[in-house]
């Protein structure tokens, strides 16, 4: 069997709404340098399990750890934790008074404390990667959906996070723009970072995706390769899901 | 002249102290403390429930009794009596701005206090500018009921140059005059400054 860190474990998580019971005896692992896709219909509880997982919503029960730390709100500084679990959201969330290259290094100057002309420098070669390095001095809404979402990719990755959260990163944007942030995050999962994404993207899932996990109200129902579970899935509903969507 | 002076003078330094006053009601109205609320709901209740000239007397006769000069007891005045006003005024624009965005400066590992303030009350302040600028304009015209408590304002100036001549007529009119540029000068300064920031919007 193989040796690899776990990055993110949760073990029996529950989360509810009001009345509302989201997340139900949730378990997920997630190894370093692994690609999980999770997919499953709206309002099943995908975002919120993201969002737990960095306690922008706080859990009921259960537990997460995070790189071997157990986290607890009460115990945890939390701020770290979001440090080290960098989140990707679907209308990407770009400061709009900043331009790019402020969006970029707005954390790790105010946060980490690091020299601005070291964050400069880090910032932009981390444009250059998502290849936007001519749009530093942009403001946001001058930019396309697909260049936003890859400004927002590069402003995570400036905290140097050991995990990247990706909620639905395609869904907003215009289909002709869907590939170019697709293609920034294939790149990222070749360099080893540790992601759970929530996408419909499945050429993304069969590419990159080391697992697919498939929830369905609140529950995992059912994981395994792509090729495990788009070519044969087991469960009836993920037969039904992938029926709908493919 | 002086009147002029004195006019822009107190409107300036009471609309300062209501926008740091205001802000703090503001903020007391968002927190998630019960009393806080209260205290912020009441406040504005009741200010906005007075009418100016009340407030005004009420100062003046309250703090003149402490030594506190007529000029003052106006400006404090008004300045509370415009951060009822102007804690509306933020309370709407924080609210005004996008959930995600606190939580991406969170999810960032800022803390709340830091995105606040790096992240959403510069975005607050931007869109609380025509509404402020609206309540400095009203303030400047509030002024004139400084006039009550006899600082040397512009209305005031007006009306006792106007008794004394008997063309009081004449004075209002000329006073009536300048309230009017000065307000049209501000209209078109404050509009400049929204051209100017208007850059940065979503
Ligand atoms: N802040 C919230 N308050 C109340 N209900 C919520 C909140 N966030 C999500 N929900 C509900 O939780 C369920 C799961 O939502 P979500 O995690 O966003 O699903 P998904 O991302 O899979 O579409 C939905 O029924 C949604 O309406
Ligand atoms: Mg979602």
């Amino acid at each position: 069997m193989e040796q690899r860190k776990v990055m993110i474990k949760v073990n029996n998580l529950n989360k509810s709404f009001g009345d509302l019971h989201v997340l139900k005896d949730v378990d997920i692992e997630v190894h370093e340098q692994d690609v999980v896709v999770l997919i499953g219909a709206s309002g099943s509880g995908k975002s919120t399990l993201l969002r737990c997982l960095n306690y922008l919503e706080y859990k009921e029960s259960g537990s997460i750890t995070i790189d071997g730390k157990v986290i607890e709100p009460d115990q945890t500084d939390l701020n770290k934790v979001r440090q080290e679990v960098g989140m990707v959201f679907q209308h990407f969330n770009l400061f709009p008074h900043k331009t790019v290259l402020e969006n970029v290094i707005e954390a790790p100057v105010m946060v980490k404390k690091i020299p601005k002309d070291k964050a400069v420098e880090e910032g932009r070669a981390l444009l250059k990667k998502v290849g936007l390095a001519d749009k530093e001095d942009v403001y946001p809404s001058k930019l396309s959906g697909g260049q936003k979402q890859r400004v927002a990719i590069a402003r995570s990755l400036a905290m140097k996070p050991k995990i990247m959260l990706f909620d639905e990163p395609t869904s907003a944007l215009d289909p002709e723009l869907v590939g170019e942030v697709l293609s920034t995050m294939k790149d990222l999962a070749r360099e080893g970072m540790t992601m759970l994404v929530v996408t419909h993207e499945m050429g993304f899932a069969r590419e990159a995706a080391d697992t697919v996990v498939y929830m369905h109200d609140g529950k995992i129902v059912e994981k395994g390769t792509p090729s495990d579970i788009f070519s044969q899935p087991k469960n009836q509903r993920t037969k039904d899901f992938l029926g709908t969507i493919l | 002249m002086k009147g002029l002076l004195l006019t822009l003078q107190i409107t300036v330094v009471s609309v300062l102290i209501g926008t740091v006053v205001g802000l703090l009601f503001a903020f007391f109205k968002l927190s998630n403390s019960k009393i806080l609320n209260w205290i912020a709901n009441v406040y504005i209740a009741v200010i906005r429930g007075t009418p100016l000239i009340v407030q005004i007397f009420f100062f003046y006769f309250g703090l003149s009794e402490l030594g506190i000069s007529s000029y003052w007891c106006a400006t404090l005045g008004l300045a509370l009596h415009n951060s009822a006003y102007i804690a509306e005024i933020f309370r709407g624009s924080i609210q005004s701005i996008n959930k995600g965005q606190l939580e991406a400066g969170r999810s960032l590992g800022m803390s709340t206090p830091l995105a606040m303030r790096r992240i959403v009350l510069p975005q607050a302040f931007r869109r609380a500018l025509p509404p402020l600028g609206n309540q400095f304009i009203i303030g400047l015209k509030d002024s004139s009921l400084a006039a009550f408590i006899s600082s040397s304002e512009l209305f005031n100036v007006a009306t006792t140059q106007g008794s004394r001549t008997f063309e009081e007529m004449t004075y209002l009119l000329i006073v009536a005059i300048y309230y009017l540029v000065l307000v049209l000068l501000f209209t078109l300064l404050v509009n400049r400054l929204e051209g100017k920031i208007a850059g940065g919007d979503e």
